[in-house]
């Protein structure tokens, strides 16, 4: 497929990388001449620098025959501009923009952008996830996020205290890969039994992981 | 037709630069209700003296400021900011959420007319004008001297 991006700071490099290794031509649209020079010799991208949001400068990039184009500078107005002219004049289906004012979710929408990421919400709710739930920590994400362990405290309202690792009703793309009792660790059997105060290691995928927890917790929140 | 009283006309002008300032002012001489929104305090210093509108300092693209200035109410919304990016958001903004009857934008660079054009918003162009008239007074002089020849 091919991808334009436009803009986009530190996080962009890894964006790039993701998807040329995935097969995708990208093209990344920068307005810093040092930046492009940068991201020139690091990636096997076409890079271009100048305003994308500049109807004759998405042309250059090729929008007339690009699938997807992923909106990421800064400034809002700018997002979504860069999008609208991509649908409107270069009939790009996929438009996904970044916004920095998360009230501006529901504007991009009613204008026609069918993806709004918010940076600024995405972070406030991982966040408050971590702070409302202090008995799970180390929550690694491995290979970009298509995995992730967790360490879950096993306190009194568990509802799998007591339970054998067999007898709990898991989801297909979850296991729990160990369990530290006190100094000990454990590679659990579908016998080895839950007990209170255990520390248990978890791997599952993303899509699974807040159906593991509220298994292993009894609650979702 | 019937012209409506200009008394009842309820503008909100985005941005109070050379161009805001001067056209809000303007308005509220000729009896409009005016509103004027900048991010900056010190721009509402170039207001004329008998400015008689409302003025408020906040950034015009986020939708809880035009919400404030009663976007809802108004007949016209001018965009006028330096910026044509804001101005397109702002004028679709006040268009197709709010259903504001007259929405007007300033566009700054005239390699944007296109998309303002594709996205049905009305503009106006300094630029363009300042060109147009330049060539205007130059051809009328030329054509001043072919005639005295």
């Amino acid at each position: 497929m091919n991808i334009i991006i436009v803009g986009g700071g530190k996080k962009i490099h890894f964006l790039i990388r993701s998807f040329v290794s995935k097969g995708h031509n990208v093209t990344v649209i920068n307005d810093e001449y040092e930046t492009c020079r940068r991201l020139a010799r690091m990636h096997n991208a076409k890079i271009i620098n100048g305003d994308g949001s500049l109807p004759y400068v998405l042309e250059e990039a090729g929008a007339a025959y690009s699938e997807i184009i992923v909106a990421l500078t800064p400034k809002d107005p700018d997002n979504l501009v860069i999008c609208q002219i991509a649908q409107k004049m270069f009939m790009i289906k996929r438009t996904i923009a970044i916004v920095n004012d998360p009230e501006n979710i529901k504007i991009f929408h009613e204008l026609g952008v069918d993806t709004v990421i918010s940076t600024a919400e995405i972070i406030s709710s991982l966040i408050e996830q971590r702070v409302a739930v202090d008995e799970i920590t180390n929550l690694i994400p491995i290979e970009e996020g298509k995995v992730s362990i967790m360490e879950v405290e096993i306190t009194s309202d568990s509802p799998v205290i007591g339970k054998t690792i067999n007898s709990i009703n898991f989801p297909e793309e979850a296991v729990v890969g160990c369990i530290i009792r006190k100094e000990e660790a454990i590679i659990p059997k579908g016998k080895t039994d839950i007990r209170l105060n255990d520390k248990l290691i978890v791997l599952t995928l993303p899509r699974v992981q807040s159906e593991t927890l509220e298994i292993l917790r009894g609650r979702l929140d | 037709m019937k012209k409506r009283n200009k008394t009842d006309e309820y503008i909100i002008v985005i941005g109070c630069g050379r161009l805001g300032s001067h056209l809000a002012s303007l308005l509220s001489r000729d009896g409009c209700s005016v509103v004027i929104i900048d991010k900056d305090v010190n721009s509402f210093e170039g207001l004329e003296q008998d400015f008689g509108g409302f003025t408020i300092e906040a950034d015009g693209i986020e939708d809880e400021v035009l919400r404030n200035a009663k976007i809802e109410q108004a007949d016209v919304l001018v965009a006028t900011t330096d910026d044509d990016n804001a101005n397109i958001m702002i004028a679709q903004i006040a268009k197709s959420i709010y259903k504001v009857p007259k929405v007007i934008a300033r566009l700054h660079d005239p390699n944007r007319y296109k998309i303002y054009k594709e996205l049905d918003i009305e503009t106006v162009s300094p630029t363009l004008l300042s060109a147009i008239e330049f060539q205007n007074i130059i051809a009328r002089d030329f054509a001043g001297i072919e005639e005295a020849d």
